[in-house]
């Protein structure tokens, strides 16, 4: 069964191979080269791929339903402190904060998916930038239980009960695989949500809302299913963001946040999983690359530009991101192959399908 | 809640701000009209315009009604540009690429001035110097007469520019329908760079009226544009008198929550823009456009 599935999802499943073996080899190979400082390697890995868990669930609700989300950093600051408010408040232990946290993120993106039921591309993207900057506004007010503006910090450490032995999270190496581990499932659960029925009726919505609806895709259930998903990613995420940390801030989820997770999803390619997985992980680090760049001062200055640069010139150059520049490398690779011969030019054109017509 | 607020003076400074996020929203609605494209970088082209204004005002040391006149030049220029040179080129057959593109513009504009002009905050000179009105017990600063001034007049010269000149009813032609108004021999591309050009000068006014109350650095149109925002779907995105209406009914609740309750500013302001949508998609004074397949 494992050879079938490999060699039948063989092409599809080559970008997430590379994804995760970059994630999942490198970082311990870095660990190894002296000089690097293993801890802050593995930490920065580990917040790249929270945040790819949330480009997932994002990519499911913009790349593959079309509505568009501008306030997702709304959804990943209910899960993280609903989670630090439940283990730091309560002492419950961190599996049930997390398994809570998921589920009223997702009830909330259930919710949010009502409007949108109504509101078209511009509207939503106005209504979702408004949720998204509420959301922190409503824990600073709130300050008495949920720390205000300064915060809650000091969580306990993550644990894991398995059987009669119980995992406990302590170090930055411990957290890289527990993020790692989640991610994995996420990505897979993903990648299977797009292929089957469910995905196929977002793919309809987003296509066309009244052609989907002739065929009998009910847009009440799908919508709002995708709002509660890609919800339910980003308050996952936000948990083990919240324990990572080990302490939060409202000054975490601003609206740049947001527009960090929808760049992850453009960059990647709308619409692709390995898309937005990759997305993900290319910003953080360009982020991080960005901050140690001897000669900028001014780094906000300098990402902020340079977001916004990716956001323009991926729609305008790569409407399809670094999954659809991946994509069309593999076909003229597999034209040339076929033609046997490099005959370039022409085979390119084929490629393409303009010649087709 | 106290029943003995200082209400009429709640309800001047409310409406004084309400105009402020109504002129905002003017320019919004003024490129959607035109171009279908909602902006999210009305903000930042206002804060970009007004540095613009800011270093023509101390740099140079120009009159203010010259660097008014110049900075609107400048941030007309600035958004036939922004629609030629950028959003020309984008496909905007989904609806999903204009609101990215726009918010990419913003976040360049943003790091552009933080970059040329840093984030300490500056004290924009004050347009108009003097004593303020006062009718009874409520007080109206110059600057609050100034900005009511300015909101009636733009409204009066916008309608008659839409009702009066051939170029406004042909932008209301491409508004209507874009292919009649292409078969009738109007530029669909100059009235889009047009509608780009009014709306972004537009924000420019804002932001030097919003500078002297707010101060001015690169963050200072964030809330602004939220409540614009707001403001311009309440009102139904294509209707300038809705985006009147709206904007007045938030800097009111604005000016009254402010009092109470300011931390949840922003928050009203979602909750108001979700209640209004759910119950009419459209906006109040918006038309209801049915898609056909």
């Amino acid at each position: 069964m494992g050879v079938r599935w490999l060699r039948r999802g063989g092409r599809a499943a080559a970008p997430y191979g590379l994804a995760l073996a970059a994630v999942l080899v490198i970082p311990p190979l870095l660990v190894i080269i002296p000089g690097v400082a293993p801890g802050y390697v593995l930490y920065l890995v580990s917040l790249a791929l929270i945040y790819a868990i949330v480009a997932i669930g994002l990519g499911i609700l913009v790349g593959h339903t079309g509505q568009i989300s501008l306030g997702h950093a709304g959804f990943f600051a209910i899960g993280a402190y609903t989670s630090a408010l439940l283990t730091l408040r309560l002492g419950l232990p961190f599996v049930v904060a997390l398994v809570v946290a998921a589920s009223l993120s997702a009830a909330i993106g259930f919710l949010l998916g009502l409007p949108a039921l109504r509101l078209s591309g511009p509207y939503l993207a106005v209504a979702t930038l408004g949720f998204g900057l509420a959301i922190p506004q409503l824990v600073v007010w709130q300050g008495s239980w949920t720390g205000g503006s300064s915060g809650l910090h000091g969580l306990p450490p993550a644990s894991l009960p398995l059987g009669a032995l119980t995992i406990v999270f302590r170090t930055d190496q411990d957290y890289y695989y527990l993020a790692a581990a989640v991610l994995i499932l996420l990505t897979i659960f993903a990648r299977n949500v797009v292929t089957s029925h469910t995905g196929r009726a977002f793919v309809a919505i987003r296509d066309s809302e009244i052609a989907a609806r002739a065929m009998g895709v009910d847009l009440v259930r799908y919508k709002t299913t995708a709002f509660a998903l890609s919800a339910l990613y980003a308050g996952i995420a936000g948990s083990l963001y919240a324990h990572v940390l080990h302490g939060i801030s409202p000054e975490d989820f601003t609206v740049l946040l947001s527009v960090d997770f929808l760049t992850m999803v453009v960059l990647g390619g709308l619409g692709s999983v390995g898309g937005a997985l990759s997305g993900a992980l290319l910003l953080t680090f360009l982020q991080n690359a960005l901050t140690r760049l001897p000669v900028v001062h001014d780094f906000k200055n300098l990402y902020i530009v340079v977001l916004g640069a990716i956001l323009i010139l991926t729609i305008a150059f790569l409407p399809h991101g670094l999954a659809g520049v991946v994509r069309s490398v593999r076909q003229r690779w597999a034209a040339r192959v076929r033609a046997g011969a490099p005959r370039g030019d022409q085979i390119v054109e084929l490629g393409e399908g303009s010649a087709v017509r | 809640m106290t029943l003995d607020l200082p209400w009429g003076q709640l309800l001047i400074n409310g409406l004084a701000l309400g105009s402020l996020y109504a002129l905002t929203a003017f320019g919004i609605v003024l490129i959607f009209k035109t171009t279908k494209v909602i902006t999210f970088a009305q903000g930042e082209t206002a804060m970009f315009s007004t540095f613009v204004a800011f270093t023509l005002l101390t740099a140079f040391q120009l009159p203010f009604a010259l660097a008014f006149v110049l900075t609107l030049l400048f941030a007309a220029v600035f958004g036939a540009l922004i629609e030629r040179v950028v959003l020309r080129r984008i496909n905007a057959t989904t609806v999903l690429n204009p609101v990215i593109v726009t918010v990419g513009l913003s976040l360049i504009l943003l790091g552009a001035a933080g970059w040329i002009w840093g984030y300490e905050i500056r004290t924009f000179p004050d347009p108009v110097v003097g004593p303020p009105f006062r009718l009874g017990t409520v007080v109206v600063s110059q600057l609050n007469a100034l900005i009511f001034a300015v909101t009636l007049v733009l409204m009066a010269v916008l309608f008659a520019f839409f009702r009066f000149t051939p170029t406004g009813i042909a932008m209301r032609a491409v508004a209507e329908n874009r292919t009649a108004a292409q078969l009738m021999g109007i530029s669909i591309g100059r009235m889009n760079a047009l509608g780009w050009g009014m709306g972004t000068a537009m924000g420019a006014v804002t932001g030097m009226l919003i500078a002297p109350i707010n101060y001015l650095d690169p963050s200072m149109m964030g809330d602004v544009a939220l409540k614009a925002f707001a403001a311009a779907v309440v009102g139904g995105l294509t209707s300038l008198p809705g985006a009147v209406v709206g904007g007045l009914v938030l800097g009111i609740i604005d000016s009254v929550a402010g009092f109470e309750a300011a931390e949840l500013r922003n928050t009203i302001a979602f909750a108001l823009i979700v209640l209004v949508l759910v119950v009419r998609p459209s906006g109040l004074l918006g038309k209801h456009e049915t898609k056909k397949v």
